[in-house]
């Protein structure tokens, strides 16, 4: 049996250690275009902060992994899908044949077209890690270096907070009128706001840039911020060409079932390409997150070494840190609202149709994840004890019944 | 493999598992040094309301969706165990974000901290077992 996977990130580790964990026999190609072994993406403003080094963030699975798990690594590029005769073109003119191939091919930065913004030499986007050394070296030894970034999204921010002790001044322009417009409400986007703004970070909202010389950017509002790099995080999207040549739908990110299966025989898909069923919101969109990428690509893989593995559980969730301020986040917040605040701290939960439909942590988050099997799990709150549960989360809130599950294995007492 | 598994109705809410555990990874030799005087962060919490109580820790799942999510691969499994490099971790906190059962902590280093069922301190077994006066807790095989 010949696997093909292309692309070299989380959804292919996942795709691997799904295979592997069924058939230890039939041979694995992994095409990845980066220069480098597998690494958790989200880690290239940690690497910026000091938090890791490229030699642990290159760990993201150790480097006897590949040999252990009998995967041949070639960094090359695919350049085209034929899935008549099943087999993928590399950017070498060759043609690799595969019997199940899945496409984890990620996605790139959207880059909006902005007047002038060709003059400006010192630009990059933020996804790669070649994107955080290059701002690296942009940024140089000097903390002299005013960076102006373009987005202030989970990248743009995360980036900000990464390096924020390495430059002069940081100002982030979003058309949106708060921070984080896709992953937070208005109220708490306006508390991490504040945060950030108290560190420093200056933002300009519900603005955009109008034209850019090499060093200035004039925004809509009439604005003239001056800056030495540029960091451009709009957006991104999703890498689908490949899967289109192929025949499989794709609308917005290549559409899989919840095997992860395309429509296309011997096909699968999985990560930052593909479409997710939110079970949050009961609709069908990407799900641009890191642990989502390893659960659908570990499903295809389980599927495409002859299982029958299905996954049924994804909703957007996010756990991240801004300057010391904790934010945890998940499902959607349409529903019925519960919030307390206190000693700084910020708690919504959403509940809709006798489930928790979502939730927003800020600075208290520990133990989170009992919130988030709620929704995962789609738990009807009516089984629990919501008053504790609205307290904190805690395994006290269900029967003891369940609890004996939870905490004594499969026997029960 | 053996788990660390807990039973409620014989717990009695006395911490000792807390305070084994908080011991055995001090890295201390006496127990008055790692504790006497501080806050301690153990990996085992007790919960309690009224009269129930029961320890929570990590459940070492045989399908673990914090090492599934982990974005660093600090988390990983070691022969059914579910081991932290915390030299590898960030603190994103994805683990606190997905374990179910709330068994991940923060550590006072910055990274997350968990259960390690004693293998990589010098006990090799779990000490809240040790430690419990009334068999509530128990290291076997299911």
């Amino acid at each position: 049996m010949n696997y093909v996977i292309i692309g070299g990130g989380t959804a292919a580790v996942g795709c691997v250690e799904g295979i592997r964990a069924l058939d230890r026999e039939g041979n694995i190609t992994l095409l990845a275009a980066e220069p480098y072994p597998v690494y958790g993406r989200p880690l290239i403003s940690y690497l910026l902060e000091g938090k890791t080094t490229e030699e642990k963030m290159l760990r993201y699975r150790e480097p006897s992994w590949y040999e252990e798990n009998a995967v041949t690594l070639l960094h090359r590029r695919a350049v085209g899908v034929d899935s008549g005769a099943r087999t993928v073109a590399l950017d070498d003119g060759s043609a690799l044949p595969y019997d199940r191939l899945c496409i984890a091919t990620g996605s790139r930065p959207f880059v909006p077209p902005m007047d002038g913004m060709d003059t400006v030499a010192n630009q990059t986007s933020f996804m790669t890690l070649d994107d955080a050394k290059h701002l690296e070296e942009m940024l140089g030894a000097g903390k002299d270096k005013k960076v102006l970034i373009i987005g202030a999204g989970l990248i743009g921010l995360k980036c900000a907070e990464g390096i924020l002790e390495r430059c002069a001044s940081l100002d982030i322009v979003d058309l949106a009128g708060r921070i984080l417009p896709n992953v937070m409400l208005p109220e708490p986007a306006g508390i991490i706001q504040a945060h950030l703004e108290s560190k420093g970070i200056r933002f300009h909202l519900s603005d955009s840039v109008a034209r850019f010389t090499p060093d200035t950017a004039t925004l809509k509002s009439g604005e003239v911020l001056p800056f030495d790099v540029l960091v451009v995080a709009v957006g991104v999207r999703p890498n689908t060409e490949l899967a289109t040549q192929a025949g499989c739908s794709v609308e917005r990110g290549i559409r899989v079932d919840s095997h992860s299966a395309t429509d296309v025989e011997g096909i699968w898909a999985a990560g930052d390409c593909a479409l997710s069923h939110d079970i949050s919101t009961d609709t069908d969109h990407i799900l641009a997150i890191l642990p989502n990428a390893y659960f659908q690509g570990e499903t295809a893989g389980r599927n495409m070494a002859g299982g029958d593995a299905s996954f049924t559980q994804a909703i957007p969730m996010n756990a991240s840190g801004f300057c010391g301020l904790h934010m945890i986040t998940a499902g959607s917040y349409e529903g019925d609202t519960y919030l307390s605040r206190e000693d700084g701290s910020y708690k919504l939960l959403v509940t809709r149709d006798d489930r928790l439909a979502g939730f927003i942590l800020l600075g208290e988050v520990d133990r989170a994840g009992i919130y988030t099997a709620l929704i995962r799990e789609e738990t009807p709150l009516s089984s629990i004890d919501f008053a504790l549960i609205r307290e904190k989360p805690q395994l006290m809130a269900f029967t003891r019944a369940e609890r004996a599950k939870k905490l004594g294995g499969v026997k029960t007492w | 493999m053996k788990r660390v598994y807990v039973n409620e109705k014989w717990c009695l809410g006395c911490h000792l598992c807390e305070y084994y555990c908080a011991f055995a990874n001090s890295g201390q030799s006496s127990m008055v040094k790692a504790l006497k005087g501080r806050r301690i962060a153990p990996r085992i919490q007790i919960e309690e309301r009224n009269n129930i109580s029961f320890a929570v820790s990590c459940r070492h799942c045989t399908d673990p969706i914090c090492v599934k999510s982990c974005i660093s691969g600090a988390l990983s499994i070691v022969d059914g165990a579910v081991f932290i490099d915390s030299d590898k971790c960030v603190g994103c906190y994805t683990c606190i974000l997905t374990c179910p059962y709330g068994a991940l902590t923060h550590s006072e280093q910055g990274a997350v901290q968990k259960c390690e069922l004693c293998k990589t301190n010098e006990f090799g077994v779990p000490m809240c077992v040790q430690g419990c006066p009334n068999q509530a807790i128990v290291y076997e095989e299911r």
